[in-house]
């Protein structure tokens, strides 16, 4: 009897470090910046919001589906996710073995990160949000001129099957925030607000923001090119896809 | 004169008559075909793993042809101990060969396996349309695309990621040829082998171990760690050799990917008997080394006459031999030494009579020591066996079996000073015995003074075990004036 109330203590235990580290938020001070696409009139100016400290888990996400069972992979609207919509889980509520709890959610589609994001009271930050949080380094603001910085970022590309890693296993930024770069791709409200038409080199002549033959010439060089990836990423997919390297984070106002 | 002009000009409107003729015909034959050419039936395409092939079309019908690619990013072997994550059509570097007709409409699948991190797509040169299928093809990692395109004109074409940053997508090894056959195919051959090459940046230097990422401001500036046919070095060299047998013709089909470097595609002991240049309709013919630019192909063929290992190169040949842009074709078979002899005779060239030339200043005035102790006269002979008998006789005097007899405990050596102060002055040439096994060599007559001679001879006596003789000046005068 006193060894199950132990257990139960320490199940508790962990579970409120879990938890509470979990929903653990930063304060993001706004401020303005030129991000990738811009050119020096193509300011953008941020308000100060939240930010989720770390990407949603595998466990959180369980909950929510338990909680929310029409996000069930075996009843879900194909209208919402494609066929790979949570593949590597055993069941509608059971992880794989080989998937750690405390790893990110991936294979997850934007309808339904947007879904969960709003059942906390909060959203997904936009592709300006997100991008202004993860130029920092572990010291400033701003590092995207930084050689380390960039390396680290582009190191990752080559990388293999990191989305088994735990949450965490990367650096604490500039604000507090984990696992920015390093981990997975993450969901922004509006990925497909920058158009990358497929033909990279014919968006060099297009009259779309990005100038996409970044890699090249006039690109601001390794800075735009690690982060190039990201946007190249963003215009692959749509709302419903759903992705082994793709999980996703919630800001609040 | 006046006829010879004559006879000149008419020849060349007759020429130029010709020439008119001849295109005119290859444009109205093109014109006719392609487009319309009406496809009987559906088959999947034989995709093969570099550097095979797959079979050839022969006389089929066009058809639709249906070609399933998966994309994969995975960590591969650069060379022994490097390590590299390559970025692949099918899985290998190049990627898989696509071999088509004219006049087939390929429905081209491209998948992006769910483990990769990016995004893809694939510009075929082959594709007529806007980019190549790449506007078509841009396809997020766990999805898949389709396109179909119909190939209008015959020749070998590079594929390629289009995708931002493209250079990197490229120079992580995603390229590949396809083939388009002219109706009823290439003239049929024994062997045919699927080559490309593709430079390497790595963050390290040239031959760093361990896991070696992309290195961007070296493919900018196109300084290349690595210059390799078929993604790696060693790709076709020892048993990945590709291999054929005397009296058999060769057809390679041979990309170059870049990013950045012109191939001078070289088979080091062939002659090209036929290069498609460019990969296009244009036959050359005899063609020593061809040109291949980055994101182009050739097919060249040629017929093995002897056997033998031929090595293919990269002929800006610092990549051969220091960057790996090195392959293999092994012939079997049997010897025709009407069209190559091999070694006929081996001689001695020797127009001055020593190993050491005279040089223009070596007769300044030695300071010569007289009277030297044993010990410096060792020293000062270790100094010139170094420069002068170490190649032959070398370093510990053991000499190289069968070719150069050893000085160390040599008996012929011990038995007779006078002999051997007479060689060093006047060299040897027929048979001897030296610690029971039999030499017939040659040895020059060496260019050293008297007291050279001494010195290393006294330097050989007192070393590796011979009877320390100290061979004194004066010996050596005393023998040249014997003769």
């Amino acid at each position: 009897m006193k060894t199950y109330f132990r257990l139960i203590i320490l199940i508790l235990f962990f579970w409120t470090i879990n938890s509470n580290c979990q929903s653990k938020m930063v304060l993001i001070k706004g401020g303005t910046y030129i991000p990738l696409y811009g050119r020096d009139s193509l300011q953008v100016t941020i308000e100060d919001f939240y930010m989720d400290v770390y990407p949603v888990t595998n466990q959180e996400f369980l909950q929510f589906v338990k909680q929310n069972p029409k996000w069930k992979k075996s009843v879900v609207k194909k209208l919402f996710v494609d066929d790979n919509y949570l593949s590597n889980w055993k069941s509608d509520t059971n992880l794989n073995s080989s998937q750690s709890l405390n790893a990110p959610i991936t294979n997850i589609s934007w309808f339904a990160a947007n879904d969960y994001c709003e059942c906390q009271g909060k959203r997904l930050p936009t592709i300006d949000e997100w991008e202004y949080v993860a130029m920092a380094n572990e010291k400033i603001p701003d590092a995207r001129i930084i050689k380390t910085y960039n390396e680290f970022i582009l190191s990752w590309y080559e990388k293999p099957k990191t989305f088994n890693n735990e949450i965490g296993s990367t650096f604490k930024n500039y604000w507090g925030v984990y696992d920015l770069h390093g981990l997975v791709w993450e969901w922004t409200s509006d990925f497909n607000s920058v158009l990358v038409s497929g033909e990279s080199r014919k968006d060099v002549d297009n009259d779309s923001n990005l100038f996409c033959g970044s890699a090249a010439i006039g690109a601001t060089d390794l800075m735009n090119y690690a982060a190039f990836m990201r946007y190249a990423i963003r215009g692959s997919v749509k709302a419903k896809y759903t992705m082994r390297n793709l999980g996703f984070r919630c800001v609040k106002d | 004169m006046k006829n010879f002009r004559k006879t000149f000009s008419s020849v060349s409107l007759l020429c130029s008559a010709f020439l008119i003729l001849v295109s005119c015909n290859d444009a109205t034959k093109k014109d006719v075909d392609a487009a319309k050419i009406v496809v009987s039936g559906t088959m999947d395409a034989e995709l093969t793993a570099p550097p095979f092939v797959p079979a050839p079309v022969g006389d089929r019908p066009a058809k639709k042809l249906v070609v399933n690619m998966e994309i994969l990013e995975q960590e591969g072997t650069m060379t022994d101990g490097v390590q590299y994550v390559y970025w692949t059509f099918g899985g290998s570097v190049p990627g898989s060969f696509i071999r088509t007709r004219v006049g087939d409409e390929v429905e081209f699948t491209l998948s992006n396996h769910p483990d990769n991190k990016l995004p893809h797509n694939i510009d075929l040169h082959a594709v007529t349309g806007p980019g190549g299928g790449a506007t078509s093809s841009f396809v997020a990692p766990g999805h898949e695309k389709t396109f179909s395109f119909k190939t209008l004109n015959p020749g070998l074409y590079v594929y390629h990621c289009a995708t931002a940053p493209v250079g990197m997508h490229i120079a992580n090894g995603m390229y590949g040829l396809i083939l388009v056959e002219p109706a009823g195919g290439l003239p049929k051959v024994d062997k045919e082998y699927y080559i490309m090459q593709g430079d390497f940046y790595t963050k390290g230097d040239t031959g760093e171990p361990g896991l070696q990422s992309f290195d961007m401001k070296k493919a900018v500036e196109e300084d290349a760690d690595y210059v390799v046919f078929n993604g790696k070095v060693g790709s076709l060299t020892g048993d990945n050799a590709i291999t054929a047998n005397v009296g058999e013709t060769v057809r390679l089909y041979v990309g170059n990917g870049g990013p950045n470097l012109t191939s001078s595609f070289h088979v080091i002991g062939e002659i090209f008997d036929n290069v498609h240049v460019e990969g296009g309709s244009v036959l050359n013919k005899n063609v020593q080394t061809t040109s291949i630019p980055a994101g182009g192909a050739a097919i060249v063929d040629f017929k093995v006459d002897v056997p033998g290992t031929f090595i293919l190169v990269d002929h800006a040949i610092f990549r051969a031999f220091n960057k790996g842009a090195l392959g293999m074709l092994k012939v079997n078979g049997e010897n025709h030494v009407d069209l190559y002899s091999g070694v006929k005779q081996e001689g001695i060239y020797n127009p001055e009579g020593g190993t050491i030339q005279t040089m223009p200043g070596d007769d300044a005035k030695k300071e010569v020591k007289t009277n030297k102790t044993l010990a410096e006269k060792i020293e000062s002979g270790k100094n010139i066996y170094t420069k002068t008998c170490f190649a032959c006789h070398q370093a510990n005097g053991e000499g190289i079996a069968n070719a150069f007899p050893p000085l160390a405990k040599s008996d012929y050596l011990n038995a007779d000073v006078k002999r051997a102060i007479d060689i060093v002055l006047n060299g040897k040439t027929g048979e001897i015995t030296v610690n029971g096994a039999k030499y017939n060599s040659v040895m020059t007559k060496q260019v050293l003074t008297d007291d050279e001679v001494a010195d290393v001879l006294t330097y050989v006596y007192n070393s590796w075990g011979n009877n320390k003789t100290n061979v004194t000046t004066s010996m050596v005068v005393e023998a040249k004036s014997a003769h």
